[in-house]
């Protein structure tokens, strides 16, 4: 038997059923089968999440999380492509090689080693490319995640640039090679490698995270380090990071070139992939502008004579300029508050007082507007993968 | 912290029951045990229903085709074919 498959058995031990925990409001918009699979699990380390699948571990947030700008480690999701995630041993292990063909020389960094670089912090949105997949129409195939594919932390570290410098980028460098410990099970199936343009890699905000909202990273959410990449979708955001390869030439393989690709021209973006880019598809890259109402949520009985509606909304890096709330399925929209901004890649939470309403049934709808005056569309811009799904939000409540 | 953390996990490795690798086993039927085998080896069999029923045949076949071209799962034609008829059968999309 390989070590491996030692490994990934003890990977399915990993969480217990979280009771009998229900969850009358996962949305009806998810397929059918989706919505009898998905249960309650409590992983180590975790409060419940939702499980859609366990090996590999992909765990959902659950809505109630997101009243607050700042998810909390123990509520963060978890998604994994390939089923060898590293156990304990490996971690304890764990350092991270940085180099390549286009480095200077190649250095060895500890977690020591990188608390030496100068240290910085940002609030950023961590979210799957996938997330609300689930609710597309039509479906898509693959994780059909609701909501709940997204968290909000303070990371803490040193600039991704910084570590670069100290192994010297030479000129001819187009893309940063990034690798984690997580591994395939076959040989056969290629690894979860990934990359980033040189702009990006040298960002401001890309850091290399020792420490997320103050404490370790949880082992799933990438201990002990992990990239940040603010503003893009998560699938850049290497977790366990432990190979850093400055590169003179475009990364070829299955997760760029076939994987995590939108219609070119689909969904603009300031500054595009282009050394990962053709004629018909581009990679995923900028968040789109999206808005959550966390409470009430769907099911829910509210008051007739008021109740206050909060959620958080969020883009790529623009910031947040409005976010509008209807209590009347789309008829009317208040202008919600907005609380104060804590970093412009972080949730802003928002919040409105309905005032009376009718006794019946109500539907909340939430729309965000970007400072670049990007909003989000009525209907969603069908792409084969099911990527960047903004529709507003509808919360079904019943007045009482 | 770093060694607790990892303390931490072994032992409550050891104290969690179990969890079902998905919420309900596969329902019977022909291919079911092909299924089992070609699919188990690198994932949960829980993709199966959760990408339940919207898939036609044709999007099933995709499916199977990518795992076998991309993920180099090791399925013969014999096998894929055993696999899709499984799964159009059980977890295809109603017909309309």
């Amino acid at each position: 038997m390989r070590r491996r498959d030692v490994m990934v058995g003890l990977g399915a031990l990993m969480g217990h059923e979280a009771g009998a925990a229900t969850m009358p409001w996962l949305s009806p918009d998810l397929p059918d089968g989706t919505r009898a699979e998905a249960h309650l699990v409590q992983v180590p380390g975790k409060q419940p999440l939702i499980q859609l699948s366990d090996r590999p571990p992909n765990l959902e947030t659950p809505i109630q999380a997101f009243r607050t700008a700042i998810t909390p480690n123990d509520q963060f999701f978890v998604r994994y492509h390939l089923a060898g995630i590293p156990d304990a041993k490996q971690l304890d292990g764990w350092k991270l090689e940085v180099g390549g063909d286009a480095a200077e020389r190649s250095a060895t960094f500890g977690l020591q080693q990188l608390n030496d670089l100068p240290q910085t912090e940002v609030v950023a949105v961590c979210q799957c490319s996938g997330n609300r997949r689930g609710l597309c129409t039509p479906h898509v195939p693959g994780v059909e995640w609701g909501y709940g594919a997204m968290g909000c932390a303070t990371w803490h570290g040193p600039r991704l640039r910084d570590v670069l410098k100290s192994v010297g980028v030479k000129p001819e460098a187009v893309e940063i090679w990034l690798n984690g410990m997580d591994e395939p099970v076959l040989s056969a199936t290629p690894a979860f490698h990934k990359s980033l343009p040189m702009a990006k890699a040298l960002a401001d905000e890309t850091i290399v995270a020792t420490s997320m909202n103050g404490g370790p990273l949880p082992i799933l959410n990438g201990f002990p380090a992990r990239l940040i990449v603010p503003g893009w979708t998560s699938t850049y955001w290497m977790k366990h990071l432990s190979n850093i390869t400055i590169s003179a030439k475009p990364m070829d393989n299955f997760w760029m070139t076939k994987a995590y690709r939108v219609p070119a021209g689909m969904f603009p973006v300031p500054d595009p992939f282009a050394t990962q880019s053709n004629a018909a598809t581009w990679p995923i890259t900028d968040i789109v502008v999206n808005s959550l109402i966390a409470t009430p949520i769907s099911g829910e009985q509210v008051e007739r004579s008021g109740f206050k509606v909060r959620g958080v909304a969020w883009d790529s890096g623009n910031g947040i300029a409005r976010v509008d709330v209807s209590l009347d399925g789309g008829k009317s929209w208040q202008s919600a508050l907005l609380d104060r901004e804590l970093d412009r890649f972080a949730f802003r939470t928002f919040s409105l007082d309905s005032g009376a309403l009718p006794r019946g049934t109500a539907e909340l709808r939430v729309r965000a507007t970007s400072n670049s005056k990007e909003s989000q569309p009525d209907a969603w811009r069908a792409n084969p993968a099911g990527y960047h799904n903004n529709v507003p939000q509808r919360v079904i409540v019943t007045v009482a | 912290m770093k060694k607790r953390a990892i303390r931490f996990l072994l032992l409550a490795c050891l104290l969690a029951s179990p969890a079902a690798a998905q919420r309900a086993p596969l329902p019977p039927g022909q291919g079911k045990d092909i299924v089992e085998a070609g699919c188990a080896t690198c994932h949960s069999l829980s993709y199966i229903p959760m990408n339940s029923r919207f898939m036609t045949q044709d999007v099933w076949k995709a499916e199977v085709t990518k795992m076998r071209t991309a993920f180099g799962a090791p399925i013969d034609d014999d096998a894929a074919d055993a696999i899709i008829a499984y799964l159009v059968a059980n977890f295809g999309a109603p017909p309309k």
